[in-house]
């Protein structure tokens, strides 16, 4: 008897499972930052699902968005984070439901 | 049986990995204070570079390593060392219905996605880029050589978008002392 080896569908709930946390961690914490953090392990979990499917068809192209989804993910996290220091000047908080100007 | 002991070995990394990336991410999004967020967060990255070297993409398991746990979480603790969260830190996270209903909505999001998952197969044309040949060229050398060629447009093109990130973020986080006089 042999044991089969880790099937991709095992890495892609895992990756399922890491997005699903992203979200909720998205829709419910109420700190700029931490929802900036949710967003980033949304994005690490599709990167998960790229590498598993690149590598199973043997594609090197998988491989290529997720080095491209790292340059978006630096230049997001400076061009995010000094909006967050711009914000915390100028109305001393970074709480999400306290920022409302620009709601409709 | 030799075979049976390095697939037993391969699950056992498996499911060490992809608990302790579960358990970590539960952990960035459940603790109050950012900073401990941000080191759980670290957790997270480390593991997941794990899981790309059982994928067999050294290359970017190393990337993910610098970038995303070396450089962008070191960023984001600068930043949450730079504001003043005592204040946020003191109240309690609130339970509302609205949170409710989007965690719902997000599990259901979920059992969608592992729905896709578990009853298609991957369909798609198989490549030449195989473990075997990967390992004997290298990851980094396979990985540049398509970037390099096909995906040479779109890399100029990550390289513009950096330019203007940091251009933004230098713009934004100047002082606007001279408007204000």
């Amino acid at each position: 008897m042999t044991i089969p080896t880790v099937p991709p569908s095992c890495y892609l709930v895992l990756g399922a499972i890491l997005f699903t946390i992203g979200v909720i961690g998205a829709l419910t914490r109420r700190n700029a930052i931490v929802v900036f953090m949710s967003i980033e392990l949304m994005l690490n979990s599709v990167n998960v699902s790229f590498i598993t499917i690149s590598r199973f068809l043997n594609s090197p192209h998988g491989n290529m968005f997720v080095f491209f989804i790292f340059a978006v993910a630096a230049a997001e996290a400076a061009v995010g984070l000094a909006i967050f220091v711009q914000l915390y000047r100028s109305r001393e908080t970074i709480n999400v439901d306290e920022i409302n100007l620009m709601k409709w | 049986m030799a075979e049976n002991i390095v697939t037993l070995f391969q699950w056992l990394v498996f499911l060490g990995i992809s608990l302790t990336c579960i358990f970590a991410s539960i952990m960035v999004i459940s603790n109050k204070n950012p900073v401990h967020c941000a080191l759980w967060m670290v957790l997270t990255f480390l593991a997941t570079a794990g899981l790309y070297v059982m994928l067999h993409s050294t290359f970017i398991a190393i990337v993910q390593v610098t970038v995303y746990a070396g450089a962008i979480m070191m960023l984001i603790l600068f930043v949450i060392m730079l504001l003043n969260l005592d204040v946020e830190l003191r109240g309690k996270l609130k339970f509302v219905y609205s949170k409710a209903i989007g965690g719902f909505l997000a599990v259901l999001l979920m059992l969608g996605i592992f729905y896709a998952v578990i009853t298609r197969a991957l369909k798609g044309g198989s490549g030449s880029f195989t473990p075997e040949e990967v390992s004997a060229i290298g990851s980094a050398k396979a990985v540049g050589e398509v970037l390099f060629t096909d995906y040479l447009l779109p890399f100029e093109v990550a390289s513009l978008l950096l330019v203007t990130g940091i251009v933004g973020a230098v713009i934004l986080s100047k002082r606007r002392e001279s408007r204000e006089e």
